[in-house]
């Protein structure tokens, strides 16, 4: 109890210091926390993929497409529960920068694949029904004000011309980390008008989403899908929707890294400013400490208070990032709209959070703590100031 | 009005050696931050626009955004062709293929261009650095540097495997760091029927006369057969690498931002301290008759040479930088591109702005704290 009293009439001596430094660590944890939790939403959808789903593509590259007939062969090999195809539209709603995710589906089984995408069912009938009917998750409904009912105007990059869609209905996801940024709409409907606008690039399908009965057969069923395309026109390469996700991130892998590497840079500049607060503190209490010591007190102890100090500043600097990071987050995922699927602070990020406080408070008081406990009783009772 | 000498406020900061490296230390990893990222947003922004020949131009169809995307019937190709403005030109296919890089493991997008050798010809800073270059009617290709450098099967000699057929490399081509190092390139015509495409990409022209340019786009762009849209090529691919561009500098910017907050609070600490320390010197120097600007005067000084050391250290580490290469996808062409850090005189007189301004915004207060203290109670203080 005296020890801990020590601690805090210590920390609190220089009010304006100890302030200063736990502003410091506030910032340092808050900013690394963030980019921790926007590198966790880089591998959202790698998270929120499905072990019994597969994706297959054509072998060449995912801009290749393939042939819809692909569709009944595949859903004729064995292990195959349910197939649907999805075609990446790339439109631009109003102006390039308000960019969100858009897919032409085989609305049914895709629906039945994604029960995470959770629909009202009177809505889902109505977009069913509806050939120009569109399908929006609730945070892109947010970000865009879009309600039931309303047109959704695209201008088309790949597929040319604009094109025109209805709100039917709104899906949310059954977790948080589900994707509710995406638009989906009918694949007929994209192909019938294609076919009308430009022959040549209708009846194209860019990627088959394959749902299989048994997950551990993954690798088997991949496999016997790839083995029906080859040698044909367009070879498939089926992988689960994990692997095909992660492929993604794999693209992006060098700006990942680099926000890794910058998001420990401030963890080091953090615990530069700490060890100098420190450092400092026990240089102007050399004497304090060699009092300590000829009134008896072990080397041990003295170097304990500088320690208790350090992690003591460390641990409020903690609590307070560490809170702040939660609404800040949310703060930031309302601010970029569509552009993170699910910003959401993940418990490995607060264990991160905490295990470099505590390295910071003790890395910050190792040189002088060493300094306090080895002080020469003469020594420290002569220096003055 | 009589100055400190700078020495005082050099020797202070030697004489805490600890304490000046650390606070300097803080300081120099956000200018290496800061750096870092406007070199690489200055490499991106070279990689791309060095892409790009001022007098030639680049037709894709009407919002395509990207050569992969487009579409140019054969038809509307010849009529672009046959404008009068036009002194060279190329009718090109550009696709991409998923190509695993070497040592194992991640896939990633590889533009390969179909292309004739006027085609070539129309990129002068393209130059071959090893073997020969394709054949037309031939499957062989030429790999840009930083193509043969990463990914499995494109170094010369090799062979890879795409459109149902092998590709022999017979070349290996330097393009002076610009989007075309990314590239495979081979035979139009051989590319076309592999792929079975009907339509070409995009059609590259030089103009034989620059100031030509808003005549012809106009006129193409209004011909109700073609629905094609007209760009220079240099504007094209600065267009491409915006969205990369802004992310990378939003991202950066906003990081050394607040990681300069750190950092000038570590200053503020010390020079706080450090005023803390020599009240009664101070108090000593004004009794000598230096007057309370220039006691501000000496420790904002010491402030912005702290600072001026971390710009010096920050800006070596960040130098280093330029050794490194990176290669990522740029998501608007989806496909791989790689660039390098690029150190430019703008960006170390901006780093350096940068860091004066932490050294002030952490001296300024306790330096004030510093001019405003009495001499009775200075020196009563010792």
């Amino acid at each position: 109890m005296q020890f801990a009293k020590l601690i805090a009439r210590n920390a609190l001596r220089h009010k304006l210091r100890t302030g200063l430094t736990v502003l410091g660590l506030l910032i340092a944890l808050l900013s690394f926390g963030l980019l921790q939790t926007v590198v966790g939403a880089w591998y959202a959808g790698a998270n929120a993929a499905a072990p019994d789903r597969l994706v297959t593509r054509n072998a060449i590259s995912l801009v290749f497409p393939m042939p819809p007939h692909y569709r009944e062969k595949i859903r004729a090999v064995e292990g195959v529960k349910s197939v649907g195809a999805a075609n990446w539209f790339g439109g631009i709603y109003q102006d390039p920068k308000k960019f969100f995710p858009q897919f032409a589906i085989d609305a049914a089984p895709y629906f039945a694949m994604y029960p995470e995408y959770r629909l009202d069912e009177s809505d889902k009938r109505a977009f069913l029904r509806d050939r120009a009917g569109a399908v929006v998750g609730r945070k892109l409904a947010d970000t865009y004000g879009f309600r039931v009912g309303d047109t959704l105007p695209l201008r088309g990059t790949i597929f040319p011309g604009d094109w025109t869609f209805t709100v039917r209905a709104i899906y949310d996801g059954a977790e948080t980390r589900t994707d509710t940024s995406q638009m989906f709409f009918h694949w007929d409907y994209l192909n019938e008008t294609m076919k009308r606008r430009v022959p040549r690039r209708a009846n194209q399908v860019g990627v088959f989403v394959v749902q299989i009965a048994d997950p551990a057969r993954s690798a088997e069923v991949s496999q016997a899908i790839d083995a029906q395309f080859r040698n044909s026109l367009a070879e498939t390469l089926t992988e689960t929707e994990k692997a095909f996700q992660l492929g993604f991130v794999a693209m992006t892998e060098a700006i990942v890294v680099g926000i890794r590497v910058v998001s420990f840079v401030v963890i080091f500049i953090i615990l530069a400013v700490m060890a100098n607060t420190m450092a400092m503190t026990a240089r102007e209490r050399l004497p304090e400490y060699a009092t300590l010591k000829a009134l008896g007190f072990a080397p041990g102890y003295v170097a304990a208070l500088v320690f208790g100090e350090s992690l003591a500043i460390a641990a409020v600097g903690a609590a307070l990032g560490i809170g702040l990071t939660f609404p800040v987050a949310a703060w930031f995922g309302t601010q970029t709209g569509t552009l993170f699927p699910a910003l959401e602070v993940s418990p490995a990020t607060v264990a991160m959070q905490l295990g470099c406080a505590l390295a910071v408070g003790i890395a910050a008081a190792v040189l002088p703590g060493r300094r306090a406990a080895r002080v020469r009783i003469v020594e420290g009772l002569r220096a003055i100031g | 009005m009589k100055a400190i000498p700078l020495a005082y406020s050099l020797r202070n900061l030697w004489t805490r050696k600890l304490t000046t490296a650390l606070t300097a230390g803080g300081m120099a990893l956000v200018v290496f931050v800061l750096a870092a990222v406007l070199m690489l947003d200055a490499g991106l922004r070279r990689a791309l626009v060095a892409t790009g020949q001022p007098d030639n131009i680049l037709v894709t169809r009407r919002s395509a955004g990207t050569e992969v995307q487009s579409g140019i019937e054969r038809a509307q190709a010849a009529l672009v062709e046959a404008q009068p403005e036009i002194a060279g030109r190329s009718k090109e296919t550009v696709v991409l293929i998923a190509q695993p890089k070497r040592g194992g493991g991640a896939v990633s997008n590889v533009t390969v261009r179909g292309l004739s050798h006027e085609g070539v010809a129309l990129r002068p800073q393209v130059r071959l650095s090893a073997g020969r270059m394709f054949r037309p009617g031939s499957t062989e290709v030429v790999a840009g540097r930083s193509i043969a450098e990463r990914f499995a099967g494109t170094g010369l000699g090799e062979r890879l495997r795409f459109g149902g057929r092998d590709w022999l490399v017979v070349g290996l081509f330097d393009a002076g760091g610009s989007g075309f190092d990314s590239e495979i390139w081979g035979d139009v015509d051989q590319m076309m029927q592999s792929f079975r495409r009907q339509a070409y990409s995009s059609v590259l022209a030089r103009l034989a006369d620059p100031a030509a340019f808003e005549a012809l786009k106009l006129r193409l762009e209004a011909d109700p057969r073609l629905t094609l849209d007209v760009k220079r090529e240099r504007q094209f691919y600065e267009e491409q690498s915006a969205a990369l561009s802004n992310f990378i500098r939003i991202l950066g910017l906003t990081l050394s931002v607040i990681f300069s907050l750190g950092a000038t609070i570590g200053a503020m600490i010390t020079m706080y301290a450090a005023v803390a320390n020599r009240t009664s010197e101070i108090g000593a120097l004004r009794a000598l008759g230096f007057r309370r600007g220039a006691i501000l005067a000496a420790f904002l000084a010491e402030a912005l040479f702290l600072a001026v050391l971390g710009w010096v250290l920050g800006l070596a580490l960040a130098s280093l930088m330029q050794l490194v290469h990176i290669s990522t996808m740029n998501w608007q062409s989806f496909s791989e591109l790689a660039f390098s850090f690029d150190l430019t005189p703008k960006i170390v007189l901006q780093s350096l702005a940068f860091a004066l301004v932490m050294g002030l915004a952490g001296g300024v207060l306790p330096a004030l704290q510093a001019a405003r203290l009495k001499i009775v109670d200075a020196l009563r203080a010792a």
